[in-house]
């Protein structure tokens, strides 16, 4: 999907809030000049496209209950899919990715609560055969995942 | 009365996509537009959401290359470090991590992303050159390919998309 000026337009405002009003798309159409239905539906697009993977609230996971970790393992580059496909399974596992370096499949944990997190991670260790590195976050210095287009 | 349960859960996919949609939640929990606007400013005011409005998917943005760049900072020194770094608007995360040594002696994460590599490396070098001795300890884990990227946690049973880790 190309992106329209609208689409940037709407990308770098609705990264930066949504209105908590009555009429939220009103208020956006006039800050914005830019219809409301049109609006709707440029972010409808984006959804469907998968350019935009949630519009709504944002919750803070910690202050909601719930356990959240960033963990890493090696893996073997001949045994890579079979830990993928195990790891992923986990209805917890939020994103993997893989990168490069001797620890190479970094994932999300997010669980109901903070205990669940080393149970999950105990399953992994026994389903993978591997050392899970776990690396919860400590200090938050900055968070924002904000990017211009 | 609002019911707390039922809100999250209607707004477990996000909001609605129609003209009124605190309108649209309150009729499908049985509330009204005020107590659902109300109570989302409320769990706003006490950080339990962090703003309303569009989580994109960087990739499909254009910033396909993502770097996690992890520090071995003295632990004196990593409080101030992940400040100066936090500072730079390329740099949309950073916090500090327990080490697992000794083969992971990195206490200090910062996430960049940008439109290429060449970006993301010019972009680290200004930031060592802004905040730090330029002998400091660090490795850049670019990311190859990305398997699953859905950020969800559990709520009240519910499954309810939140931030990154």
């Amino acid at each position: 999907m190309k992106l329209t000026a609208v689409d940037r337009t709407l990308i770098n405002q609705l990264q930066g809030g949504f209105p908590l009003t009555e009429h939220p798309w009103d208020e956006l159409a006039e800050k914005l000049s830019i219809p409301a239905e049109d609006m709707i539906e440029r972010i409808r697009l984006m959804q469907a496209n998968g350019l935009i993977s949630r519009f709504g609230p944002i919750y803070n996971a910690e202050r909601m209950g719930g356990g959240l970790t960033l963990a890493a393992v090696k893996v073997e580059p001949e045994r890579f899919a079979e830990v993928n496909d195990i790891i992923n399974s986990f209805d917890q596992v939020a994103h993997n990715y893989e990168r490069d370096h001797e620890l190479n499949m970094w994932f999300v944990i997010a669980t109901e609560s903070p205990e669940e997190i080393q149970v999950v991670i105990d399953k992994i260790e026994a389903q993978t055969g591997l050392d899970v590195y776990n690396m919860p976050k400590q200090e938050e210095y900055f968070l924002e995942l904000k990017l211009m287009v | 009365m609002l019911d707390e349960r039922k809100l999250i859960a209607a707004l477990q996919h996000g909001l609605p996509l129609v003209s009124h949609p605190y309108a649209a939640i309150a009729e499908q929990i049985g509330s009204s537009e005020t107590e659902v606007i109300e109570y989302i400013q409320a769990m706003k005011d006490r950080g339990d959401i962090k703003r309303l409005g569009v989580v994109v998917r960087h990739r499909k943005l254009g910033y396909t290359a993502n770097a996690m760049v992890v520090w071995d900072i003295p632990d004196e020194r990593v409080d101030e470090m992940g400040h100066c770094f936090g500072r730079f608007d390329f740099v949309t995360l950073s916090y500090r991590r327990p080490r697992h040594l000794p083969d992971w002696p990195y206490n200090l994460f910062c996430m960049i992303h940008g439109r290429d590599r060449d970006d993301v490396m010019k972009n680290l070098q200004l930031m060592i050159a802004n905040c730090c001795e330029a002998d400091i300890k660090y490795s850049v884990l670019f990311s190859n390919r990305c398997f699953k990227q859905r950020g969800a946690i559990y709520i009240h049973s519910e499954k309810t998309e939140a931030v990154r880790a």
